[in-house]
């Protein structure tokens, strides 16, 4: 329990992604077994234990503790689940650590009514950062900023293997792993990845350098719409049926009614987007509110139902397609297109391409908001998981760009250490004062992250922990030119905005800030609705 | 003879006859003098040098010789118009009282001062510790008839952990990232010494590069017979970053918002503080490496010590005062809190 509470302890300081794989991976070389297992499905939340409810944590608390030291220590604190950690009496005797796969058995053993007194006797053992691991774990509230994908990126760093490897079996695997542990320490077989609705690894595509499009002749390409919704793989087959994000997670739960429309036994690729009641297809925004849910109600279902836009088939029936040429999977899937629900599918179409001054036409043109660029796939491509050089590329439209006004800045981590480089910036408001957009934090050189950090230090108003607030006055301020992908209304956000993917363009020392852009310039960039 | 009529507490009376709280800070009025003034005022008894206990312009300053040593160092040789150094446990006549200094544990020279007139006695405790420290006398328990205690870590949450291992936690780190500069944010007198103590004690022999602003410290401790290892300044010659690779280098924290951190290899930011126990505090420093390690009591040294003592009366000051004084109230205790002002929680930068 020890190991597993310093790796959450450090994951949670640690923001780099590097700095969190070497901490995952070396957690995974040096707990042992079923411990390791475990404490990768906390991370990766295919482990939940939701034990306890805070009220009754506070309860065993008060029991212990003075109630008014304890309300002290909670408004000192912030977090309740750390305070009770931290002043938890501590009992006689020494402290235990417990492996972590005892901790979550006796967990998962206890029947509601015992799970208080579980927790309590393990809160009793365990020293202050295992009762933190501990109430994290029971209150199903670990986040430590790592991703499934970036687990699955440990777990083949880990072993030497290809993440895609990892992603084909995953589904197949359950906590503690104990199958893929002893593959990746080179003392087991591989495990067969599950028999039932597999997910097969899906092939991506490279950014297209514009100045490679002279050496690629436009007749060895079919070209098609990317579309801005998310990417998903289909599955039906006789053992069941099944949606998978892109990494391989299954998002089944969320999407039922797209899964019970998947009569047909086949494997699709495509694009995962949800409809308005008119039918016509909803933005990325209206996507969102269907994301990152385990369920869904039914009110959700009726308001943003589920739509898939097939690109690619890779099984049909008996038929594997992987390595047919795409040209030959195109045809397969339009012909089970013709079969399905039109109310729940369709193919995206192919864009007629005879030079690539056609090509950049369409893109720079697209008729409907929910498509985000073009994308080119070589006729003769088999389907190739990961992203093979040569075969698929992806052109993405021009962001938008904003110019707006430097607000705040933030100090770094690790090699930006000692620089301000992370960048709050605001646009005018009607009564003329400056809201906040957005933040960036790269887009720009070492040199230029020098010459802001200069401007900063010399621009200070006021300073908050690492973040300084700087000068920004209509004739004195720093404007930036932001590009982003798209923008969606958010509640979260004061000015009632947020953007998509933003970064900073230009610099533009010769713009004063009184001619930036007004939130009614980006206001009317929203998507309707 | 001071004839006064019979009180039902003979003994606060008598207290706030001995020591009373002004803006300057405690004040003795029979010795006429203040201790840890936060202002000039003609006599001050320092109890240790932090620069919120220990300013410059003083009339006479009576202090150890170590607190006295370390305000020249910081403050400059005439920081005071005379000083007079108090020998540990050595009774002094001042006025109408007398006083006695005792060791704090808090840092090098950090001391108790016991104020006592007519066999009453109070025990102003300045900042202390109780966990060992091998770079300062230990804290020597001293009864009296008040014990006036600090309370900087004065919440229950304050449990401070084996400060060797956290110690331990800086070197994992550093075998685990050898490729980056690990850089520990530190005050300059008495954490600094106290990390590279702890950090020789895990067994770190190598060098441990030291700040210009710690430079001097380190240097005064390794001249009372503190022995601190090899201490290299943290200064590099052009493109030479990565000699820092794999390092510690320890500096104070406001030197690491600024240009001086971009000359050592990705840097790794840790600092050292009791306050990293809380995560908020950490993350909003923007940490990466928090290390639980304080000079003050945490909540069960206080308690304890109040125990220990069974004062009186507890006065309670700077710090989380109402807990603390929630906790006497609780153990049947009598105390107060002082609220005496212009004393920080535990220099941050």
């Amino acid at each position: 329990m020890r190991r597993f509470a310093e790796l959450l302890e450090r994951l949670a300081f640690t923001p780099a992604r590097n700095g969190k794989l070497r901490l995952l991976t070396d957690y995974l070389a040096a707990a042992p077994d079923p411990d390791r297992g475990w404490g990768i499905a906390a991370i990766t939340r295919d482990l939940t234990l939701d034990a306890v409810k805070p009220a009754m944590l506070r309860a065993l608390t008060e029991a212990r503790v003075d109630p008014e030291l304890l309300a002290l220590s909670h408004d000192f604190v912030g977090d309740l689940a750390e305070t009770i950690a931290l002043i938890w009496p501590p009992t006689p005797g020494p402290v235990a650590d417990p492996p972590l796969a005892e901790v979550i058995d006796r967990l998962r053993g206890a029947s509601r009514r015992e799970a208080p007194q579980v927790v309590e006797r393990l809160l009793d053992r365990l020293d202050a950062s295992g009762r933190f691991a501990l109430l994290k774990l029971v209150t199903g509230g670990l986040r430590v900023g790592v991703s499934a994908r970036l687990a699955k990126q440990a777990l083949a760093d880990f072993g030497g293997r290809d993440v895609t490897e990892i992603e084909e079996l995953w589904h197949g695997l359950a906590p503690p792993y104990l199958g893929l542990f002893a593959w990746l320490a080179g003392t087991g077989p591989k495990p067969m990845p599950r028999a039932a609705a597999p997910f097969r690894p899906v092939m991506l595509a490279h950014a297209l350098d514009v100045a490679d499009l002279a050496k690629l002749d436009p007749a060895d390409f079919l070209a098609e719409w990317k579309w801005d919704g998310i990417r998903v793989q289909a599955v039906s087959d006789a053992g069941g049926r099944r949606l998978y994000s892109r990494t391989g997670d299954d998002i089944s739960g969320a999407f039922p009614d797209l899964v019970d429309a998947l009569a047909f036994d086949a494997t699709l690729d495509g694009e995962l987007l949800v409809r308005r009641p008119d039918g016509s297809i909803a933005t990325f925004s209206d996507l969102q509110q269907r994301l990152n849910r385990k369920t869904v109600t039914a009110a959700q279902l009726a308001r943003y139902p589920a739509h898939l836009r097939a690109y690619d088939l890779l099984q049909a029936g008996a038929r594997d397609l992987l390595a047919e040429p795409f040209a030959a999977r195109r045809a397969a899937l339009e012909a089970l297109g013709a079969t399905l629900d039109p109310g729940r599918f369709d193919l995206s179409p192919l864009l007629p391409v005879a030079s690539w001054d056609d090509l950049a036409a369409l893109r720079a043109a697209p008729p409907d908001p929910v498509i985000e660029g073009v994308m080119l796939k070589r006729r003769d491509s088999p389907y190739v998981p990961g992203r093979p050089k040569g075969l698929w590329f992806k052109w993405k439209r021009d962001p938008h760009t904003v110019d707006a006004v430097l607000m705040y800045a933030q100090r770094g981590h690790g090699k930006r250490s000692g620089f301000y480089s992370d960048y709050t910036f605001g646009v005018w408001t009607e009564d003329g004062a400056l809201t906040p957009v957005g933040k960036a934090y790269f887009g720009f050189t070492d040199a230029e992250l020098a010459e802001i950090d200069r401007w900063v230090r010399s621009n200070t108003t006021e300073r908050f922990g690492p973040v300084r607030a700087v000068r920004a006055e209509p004739d004195h301020g720093l404007v930036l030119e932001v590009a982003f992908e798209g923008l969606a209304r958010s509640a979260r956000h004061r000015s009632g905005l947020a953007m998509r993917f933003p970064r900073i363009a230009r610099l533009r020392w010769d713009k004063p800030p009184s001619e930036a852009d007004t939130l009614e310039t980006l206001e009317a960039l929203l998507p309707e609705g | 003879m001071d004839v006064r009529p019979a009180r039902p507490k003979p003994n606060v009376m008598h207290a706030a006859d001995l020591l009373v709280p002004r803006p300057e800070g405690l004040y003795c009025p029979p010795g006429d003098f203040f201790i840890d003034p936060t202002r000039p005022v003609a006599r001050a008894l320092v109890t240790h040098a932090h620069s919120d206990h220990a300013i410059a312009g003083h009339g006479a300053v009576l202090a150890t010789r170590e607190t006295l040593d370390i305000m020249a160092i910081r403050l400059g040789a005439g920081f005071a118009g005379t000083t007079q150094t108090a020998v540990r446990g050595e009774t002094i006549g001042l006025g109408g009282a007398t006083v006695s200094f005792h060791p704090a544990g808090h840092v090098l020279g950090s001391a108790q001062v016991a104020v006592e007139k007519d066999g009453f006695r109070i025990v102003a405790a300045g900042d202390y510790k109780r966990s060992p420290d091998p770079t300062c006398a230990g804290f020597e328990p001293v009864r009296g008839d008040i014990f006036i205690t600090e309370a900087t870590f004065g919440l229950p949450v304050f449990r401070h952990p084996s400060p060797l291992g956290e110690a331990q936690k800086l070197l994992h780190s550093l075998a685990q990232f050898p490729e980056r500069s690990h850089l520990v944010g530190v005050y300059a007198l008495g954490k600094a010494q106290r990390l590279i103590a702890l950090l020789r004690a895990a067994g770190h022999a190598g060098p441990i590069y030291v700040h210009g602003a710690l430079r001097r410290l380190c240097d005064y401790y390794a001249s009372r017979g503190v022995d601190l290892g090899e201490l290299p300044d943290a200064t590099v010659g052009r493109g030479r970053a990565r000699d820092f690779a794999g390092q510690i280098v320890l500096g104070p924290t406001s030197a690491f918002a600024g240009p001086w951190v971009r000359r050592f290899a990705d840097p790794l930011i840790g600092f050292a503080s009791g306050w990293m126990q809380v995560r908020a505090r950490a993350r909003q420093r923007g940490v990466e490496l928090p290390l639980v390690i304080s000079d003050h009591a945490d909540w069960s040294e206080l308690t304890a010590t109040i125990d220990e003592l069974d004062p009186t009366e507890v006065w309670v000051t700077h710090g989380r005062e109402e807990a603390l004084v929630r906790w006497c109230s609780l153990a049947g205790r009598r105390a107060r809190p002082l609220h005496l002002v212009g004393y920080e929680d535990e220099a941050e930068d």
